[in-house]
């Protein structure tokens, strides 16, 4: 298995991976799309909303702003001892404005610092004149299996790695070829056409098509067993900690297998 | 105010939204603005231009 970084920065990481089947990277794809945990604000108690949003469509704005998660400071509620909400698997917010102003996301009060809106600037609510609202917010760990404001990456995919066959000497008309191409795939050199930055053709086929009249010189096709795999994440975790997570669960998985076989053979 | 998350992705869109408007409203071309916040896929920026300010 041979593993390429192609880009990466705070919230998206792009890489090849090399020598695998479909069926395992897109075991890892579900997994990071539905199975890490992440903090999400799952309960709202609405003291006051004078504003003229309604409290449901407020409680869904809320639910949706994701929240710097730390996996290791709390449980899944169904893992916790308490009967509900304890400060072992939810973390509290309060917010409580006047009017007139927008309320932003960083007017959210926590009771645990490590634990706060990813974005300052998401606006929740507009308060006009002498508005006011007060509510008390209750963010609990979840799966993106139940609700989508779990999710911890947002764009998960993979995609074949494109393979673009030229047959040398063939193409006429380099030029045309060259501006027919949509991701500027394809150039130049020493008076034939070769094609560079593979990974970046959507393998659209407008070459291939284009090819028709020259005998059909360029074919477009997959690298087998090759993949470019993107990973998105709504800033909650970093991509590499969920791939990282990822990967523990699909193993915590095949060790639950390995000790059914383990008891069953004594 | 605009949706928190793109309907398809489900991107953190809204948090760009105030700088977009601000700038637009400027006389900034809306292209350009939205791949300057790093808003770089369609179903995200479909969000941003066709958004009619309603709450």
């Amino acid at each position: 298995m041979n593993i390429e970084l192609i880009e990466k920065d705070k919230e998206r990481v792009v890489f090849t991976v090399e020598g695998v089947d479909d069926t395992f990277i897109n075991t890892i794809r579900r997994i990071c799309l539905v199975e890490i945990p992440t903090l999400a604000i799952e309960d709202v108690n609405i003291f006051k909303n004078d504003a003229k949003m309604f409290d449901e469509v407020l409680a869904h704005r809320l639910g949706l702003i994701p929240l710097t998660t730390d996996l290791d400071a709390y449980v899944m509620p169904s893992d916790c001892d308490c009967e509900s909400n304890c400060s072992n698997c939810s973390v509290s917010f309060l917010l409580k404005e006047k009017g007139p102003k927008i309320v932003y996301s960083k007017d959210l009060k926590s009771d645990d610092p490590a634990v706060k809106p990813v974005y300052d600037t998401i606006p929740i609510v507009r308060l006009r004149e002498n508005e006011e609202i007060e509510l008390e917010a209750i963010a609990q760990l979840g799966l993106g299996s139940e609700h989508a404001k779990w999710q911890a990456t947002t764009t998960c995919g993979y995609k074949y790695y494109p393979k673009v066959t030229i047959e040398p000497g063939k193409c006429s008309d380099l030029e045309e070829y060259v501006e027919s191409c949509p991701r500027n795939v394809l150039k130049i050199e020493n008076d034939d056409l070769v094609a560079e930055n593979v990974d970046k053709c959507s393998t659209c086929r407008t070459c291939e098509r284009l090819s028709e009249k020259d005998d059909d010189a360029i074919t477009i096709g997959f690298e087998e067993g090759k993949y470019i795999f993107k990973l998105e994440t709504d800033g909650s975790l970093e991509p590499f900690e969920v791939l990282t997570l990822a990967c523990d669960i699909l193993s915590d998985k095949a060790d639950n297998i390995k000790n059914f076989v383990m008891n069953e053979e004594e | 105010m605009l949706l928190v998350r793109c309907f398809t992705c489900g991107k953190v869109i809204s948090a760009s939204f105030d700088e977009f408007k601000e700038r637009t409203e400027n006389g900034e071309d809306p292209g350009a603005v939205l791949d300057d916040l790093g808003i770089t896929k369609y179903c995200c920026r479909r969000m941003f231009i066709s958004h009619v300010d309603v709450w």
